[in-house]
């Protein structure tokens, strides 16, 4: 249970570790419950703001919550669209350092590599990580057809259903998020030089957290990876 | 088009480019093992940082301890006694919902 998406079809395993898309989507399943959550709780915030139609086409062609959460909270504020971008984007660019890392384990010419690309969220790429710089694909284009499903159906329960069910947040759910990442953590951490890039990558955010702009922190944390560099 | 509809573009459009660079420039040939070890050491920093903002991190920026630190406190607990992951998840939920309660 610990590694999410364990291998359960044997004929699909050729060499080694070989998964299949639905193994992706029940690898994601435990968390298809606070991705509903935290969708409704984007429908419930953003539809007095930007109206119930644009909420849910953000959530379909978009499929960021923090950019989300982020962009809404700007344009709540009387931000123009500028700024609002501006904020998205910059909860985005977390997905330049995970692209990076995801790259070399996709297949294909460019163009095909660049459409598997976004299927990369928080949680997706988290379950495709398969350790030592290895991503396997198939986990995560199933973590996000699974996931994808949840915070599309999500935002629309909160654009419609938000004065009756009120937010989630309430329930604890948000905290699975940090709850899975640092159990994937846990995992991840197998030497030493793993452990002091998760040390100064987490000293890196809290450092930031309390002045710099949302989205910052983390993309900043990433450079602790630098590391490797010149400890071998 | 509407302040809302453009930026819905915009972001967009950015979003997707963001998330094929990656792809594009990283992928399909072999990478030096230089590159390839800070590529294994993305994972363990970036984790740890999704850890700590999204446990610490206020609305819009600045630092909060509230019932989500409980829950995470529950999570590690958990983890160092090895229990099974839906206990881990369960345990984070039960202590935030219930921190949120009382505090």
């Amino acid at each position: 249970m610990s590694e999410p998406g364990q291998p359960t079809a044997p004929e699909d395993a050729a060499e080694g570790e070989e998964f299949s898309y639905r193994d992706g989507m029940r690898g994601a399943l435990p968390f298809l419950l606070p991705v509903v959550a935290v969708a409704v709780s984007f429908g419930v915030l953003a539809e007095p703001v930007i109206g119930g139609a644009a909420s849910v086409v953000m959530s379909v062609i978009l499929n960021a919550g923090s950019a989300q959460f982020a962009a809404v909270t700007v344009l709540a504020g009387g931000g123009g669209a500028g700024a609002a971008i501006a904020a998205g984007l910059l909860m985005n660019t977390r997905f330049l350092p995970m692209g990076l890392s995801l790259g070399p384990s996709l297949p294909g010419r460019a163009p095909l590599r660049a459409v598997q690309g976004q299927a990369v969220v928080d949680p997706t790429w988290a379950m495709a990580n398969r350790g030592g710089g290895k991503f396997d694909r198939r986990l995560l284009i199933g973590a996000f057809l699974c996931l994808y499903s949840g915070w599309v159906t999500g935002t629309v329960i909160g654009v419609l259903a938000g004065d009756v069910i009120g937010d989630p947040a309430t329930l604890g759910l948000d905290a699975l998020f940090p709850a899975f990442y640092l159990m994937l953590l846990f995992a991840e951490v197998d030497a030493p030089r793993s452990a002091v890039a998760a040390v100064m990558g987490a000293a890196i955010a809290l450092a930031l957290l309390p002045f710099a702009p949302p989205g910052v922190p983390v993309i900043a944390a990433t450079s602790a990876a630098l590391i490797a560099l010149w400890r071998r | 088009m509407s302040v809302t509809w453009i930026t819905i573009a915009g972001l967009t459009a950015g979003t997707v480019a963001i998330k094929a660079f990656g792809p594009v420039t990283a992928g399909g040939r072999d990478l030096p093992p230089r590159a390839l070890a800070v590529i294994a050491l993305v994972a363990p920093a970036l984790l740890a940082a999704l850890v700590v903002v999204l446990t610490l991190g206020a609305d819009r920026s600045g630092v909060t301890v509230d019932a989500r630190g409980v829950g995470l406190l529950a999570a590690a607990a958990c983890l160092t006694a090895r229990l099974p992951l839906l206990v881990v998840m369960g345990a984070a939920a039960v202590a935030t919902a219930v921190a949120r309660a009382l505090l």
